[in-house]
């Protein structure tokens, strides 16, 4: 597969794949999960943490959640060292927007820029991609708009309403496709992020992270005992859904029926 | 005829900067802030040559603000005076030297302590219990000599301002239209109000 397109970057296969850009959606895809979620006027990050060694110090080992400047916020897929210097060079921008323009950056501005970093790196010699994919959030000054962007190692950034990056995040999108609704306020906002992130992640609370977002403020991490009584709040419904679905088998009701309406349609096709 | 003034106390910074913006003998600005925000617990205040002045502090600030974005900690006042030093040293060996006067006043973000650092354009840098800029010294230094202790109430402090308020209005030769009164304490800089109209007590 791999015959000699795929040494120096800049180079096109015949086919028109650069498989470099190709191999860091790869890279990505190993890195933890991350969710994004709108709510009417909250945005919530989530992050799937991997779980801490014993004798690691937790408090000073850094986050999959940072801060580019104190109304954005960014959270991200695939190898952490990558993402460090992505980060670092947005904070600078961030920074230099205020000095230069004398106000904040917009959350699409500083997303076009990481997006616009990461272009460069799949365009010029001595470089490799970076291997990592980022959710962009906050609210521009002044406005009570929640904003979620997303970019990719190719440079291509997107504007969502609820998205998740990193492994399984076909599953999570899937997930929230399925489970969004608009006007959510910050609990259930909040409580969705957590929901789609157990998909996934199966030991629970302390390998989640959440940052929640609102307009004017800055960003605040959920404590790890709040995360906790989301998960026992869901895992409960969860159990009593199943119990339902034991006993009362009326039609209608369940995943069942709605797998034999779609086999109905696919043999009306034949 | 610039005036900036600084005070420290028990647990207060306080920072005082007059109110004109002027060109020569004109005043074209009764409310100006020659003031600007390094990071939660860090004020400076500057004066000097126009342009210079605001483009050097708000070249400070941002530097301040991106030094707490990437490492999730603000730096310390006296961090930040020595960093201030640094760059004024390197501006005055430039082709182009910055014209700026400062006063950086700060209370440590661990510590509580307050403390003022007091900062010229030659790059000369002096942590003082309290400082003035420009003709200020020649009338508030005398003053605060006489009067300043180190641990101070804020009400005292602000006293104190009011009489090296007052001593400035008799004295100096052009209306500074006032001062700009803000204190850092360990929750964060406020502005005070500061009464412009006081009667100046008689000679």
């Amino acid at each position: 597969m791999a015959s000699g397109y795929d040494r120096a970057l800049s180079v096109f296969s015949p086919d028109g794949h650069v498989f470099q850009v190709e191999y860091a959606g790869e890279a990505v895809k190993r890195g933890t999960c991350a969710v994004g979620v709108k709510g009417t006027d909250v945005v919530v990050l989530g992050c799937e943490k991997r779980s801490a060694m014993k004798l690691q110090d937790t408090r000073i080992t850094p986050s999959k959640i940072g801060l580019l400047d104190t109304h954005v916020c960014l959270a991200f897929a695939g190898l952490n060292a990558d993402a460090r210097i992505l980060v670092d060079k947005a904070r600078l921008e961030a920074q230099s927007h205020r000095l230069n323009l004398e106000d904040p950056v917009t959350i699409e501005y500083i997303t076009k820029y990481v997006a616009g970093v990461q272009q460069r790196y799949t365009q010029s010699g001595g470089v490799r991609p970076f291997g990592i994919s980022t959710l962009v959030v906050g609210f521009d000054k002044g406005s009570e708009q929640p904003r979620l962007y997303q970019t990719e190692p190719s440079g291509i950034y997107s504007a969502w309403k609820a998205n998740a990056i990193g492994r399984s995040s076909k599953t999570v999108r899937e997930f929230l496709e399925r489970n969004y609704k608009e006007d959510m306020d910050r609990e259930a906002t909040v409580r969705l992020a957590i929901k789609s992130l157990l998909e996934v992640v199966q030991t629970g609370a302390k390998n989640i992270e959440i940052a929640i977002m609102a307009p004017g403020k800055s960003v605040e991490m959920l404590p790890v005992e709040d995360i906790e009584s989301y998960v026992k709040n869901i895992e409960q419904e969860k159990q009593e859904e199943a119990a339902k679905k034991k006993t009362g088998r009326t039609p209608g009701t369940g995943a069942a029926a709605i797998l034999t309406r779609g086999t109905q349609g696919e043999s009306s096709e034949q | 005829m610039e005036v900036l003034l600084g005070i420290t106390g028990k647990d207060f910074t306080l920072i005082a900067a007059s109110k004109a913006a002027m060109r020569g003998a004109t005043i074209l600005k009764v409310s100006d802030d020659k003031t600007r925000q390094l990071n939660k617990h860090t004020l400076m205040a500057f004066s000097g040559e126009a342009g210079d002045t605001v483009q050097f502090a708000e070249y400070i600030q941002a530097n301040a603000q991106l030094y707490s974005m990437r490492n999730e900690t603000d730096l310390s006042p006296s961090a930040l005076a020595n960093f201030v030093r640094g760059e004024l040293a390197s501006s005055l060996r430039s082709r182009k030297p910055y014209n700026v006067n400062l006063l950086l006043g700060g209370v440590d973000p661990i510590t509580h302590k307050p403390s003022l650092y007091w900062l010229d354009y030659l790059a000369s840098l002096a942590p003082v219990p309290y400082a003035a800029h420009g003709y200020a010294q020649y009338y508030c230094l005398s003053l605060l000599d006489k009067h300043h202790q180190p641990d101070i109430s804020l009400e005292r402090g602000m006293e104190l301002l009011r009489l090296c308020a007052d001593e400035l209005k008799r004295r100096l030769p052009i209306d500074f239209k006032g001062l700009i009164v803000k204190v850092v304490t360990k929750d964060g800089i406020e502005v005070k109000p500061f009464d412009e109209d006081a009667v100046v007590r008689g000679t």
